[in-house]
């Protein structure tokens, strides 16, 4: 019997056509794409599928196919908690927060007064980001009180409610590289430095990756803020300082085409891997 | 072969291309998105969405 795969996605890139070419040559694997931009569900919608490889990109149709197929009872990758606390930098603060996890030190103000009150206590620099969103977007390093004040009158004019969130990062002077590591279950398959001129390292802003080793010490703060955020597929974003790692970020649907070529692994095969796995340990629970 | 739908040059697509993938115009750098390969068909990809991300 196969395993019926299905990979939601409505953006198909390197990644989700190398993972679709891995799907393809497994034989013990049913590939069901299923492309958002097509897809209607109705609540109680049950899709003959034995796991759903959550590979889109538009974070909000994500959780809300996620929440539906989960609930009907697909084992999703990722499941909807983990996407949901991965897609919001406040819901991820605090999920290493609590779990003991090292991360940067961060503020949440909902007004332009409080938010240029607490940079003020912060002192300068300090990073603003916006709670959602990849790739370094919209994110700023605020270096003093003029700067502050002229993002946050910007911020005010953008459509997005999100906006009027500010989660306010602390500055952490690191070298000019931060580190990603991917995680899959209990186990980081591999990490890159992402090396910039720019203090934004992300590989879409133009950041160089070469391998990182996975040591000891990193595969232990990984898996602790896998665990942290619920477990699952994933890329843990660390940063260097002189009392070791610190975790800021985590991405539930990782790219990894500018970091792949840097590592000996085959990222997409692991990540069908692991699909095999998560669907064969579902299925022997059913029966 | 194709024309891009933003410049109007050649594109020459990779021989393993699939349907949806996403390919760039190395002439006027817009994103194309290959949406039916029998007969092939390309438009403009989407524009990039706020909550997109990884």
């Amino acid at each position: 019997m196969k395993i019926r795969l299905g990979i939601l996605f409505s953006r198909l890139r390197l990644e989700e056509k190398l993972i679709i070419e891995e799907a393809k040559r497994r034989q013990g694997v049913e590939l069901i794409p299923l492309d958002s931009r097509k897809l209607v569900l109705r609540p109680d919608e049950r899709p003959e599928l034995d796991i759903l490889l959550d590979r889109e990109i538009s974070q909000s149709r994500a959780l809300h196919v996620l929440q539906i197929l989960q609930n009907s009872g697909v084992e999703c990758i990722n499941r909807y908690d983990m996407v949901r606390i991965c897609g919001d930098k406040v819901f991820t603060s605090k999920a290493l927060h609590d779990a003991g996890v090292p991360t940067p030190e961060v503020k949440v103000a909902f007004t332009r007064e409080s938010a240029l009150s607490v940079m003020e206590k912060m002192g300068y620099p300090v990073v603003l980001k916006p709670v959602d969103g990849s790739w370094g977007r919209l994110i700023a390093k605020i270096e003093s009180r003029n700067a502050a004040e002229a993002i946050l009158e910007h911020k005010s004019y953008l459509s997005s409610y999100y906006h009027s969130i500010f989660y306010i990062q602390e500055y952490i002077h690191k070298p000019d590289r931060d580190i990603r590591a991917y995680v899959l279950g209990d186990e980081t398959i591999c990490a890159t430095y992402r090396t910039s001129q720019s203090w934004l390292t992300n590989v879409a802003r133009g950041g160089k990756a070469i391998e990182c080793p996975v040591t000891p010490e990193l595969h232990e703060i990984c898996i602790q803020a896998a665990g942290a955020v619920g477990g699952g597929s994933m890329a843990v974003d660390l940063m260097e300082t002189p009392d070791g790692y610190t975790v800021h970020e985590i991405n539930c649907a990782m790219e990894f085409k500018g970091n792949m070529r840097a590592v000996d692994v085959n990222i997409p095969q692991r990540i069908l891997d692991y699909c095999v796995e998560r669907a064969m340990l579902k299925m022997e629970a059913m029966n | 072969m194709t024309t891009c739908k933003e410049c109007g040059s050649e594109i020459t697509l990779p021989d393993d291309v699939v349907e949806n993938e996403i390919i760039d115009c190395e002439a006027c750098g817009v994103e194309l998105e290959v949406v039916k390969l029998d007969p092939l068909e390309i438009d403009l990809a989407p524009e990039e969405q706020e909550d997109w991300g990884e």
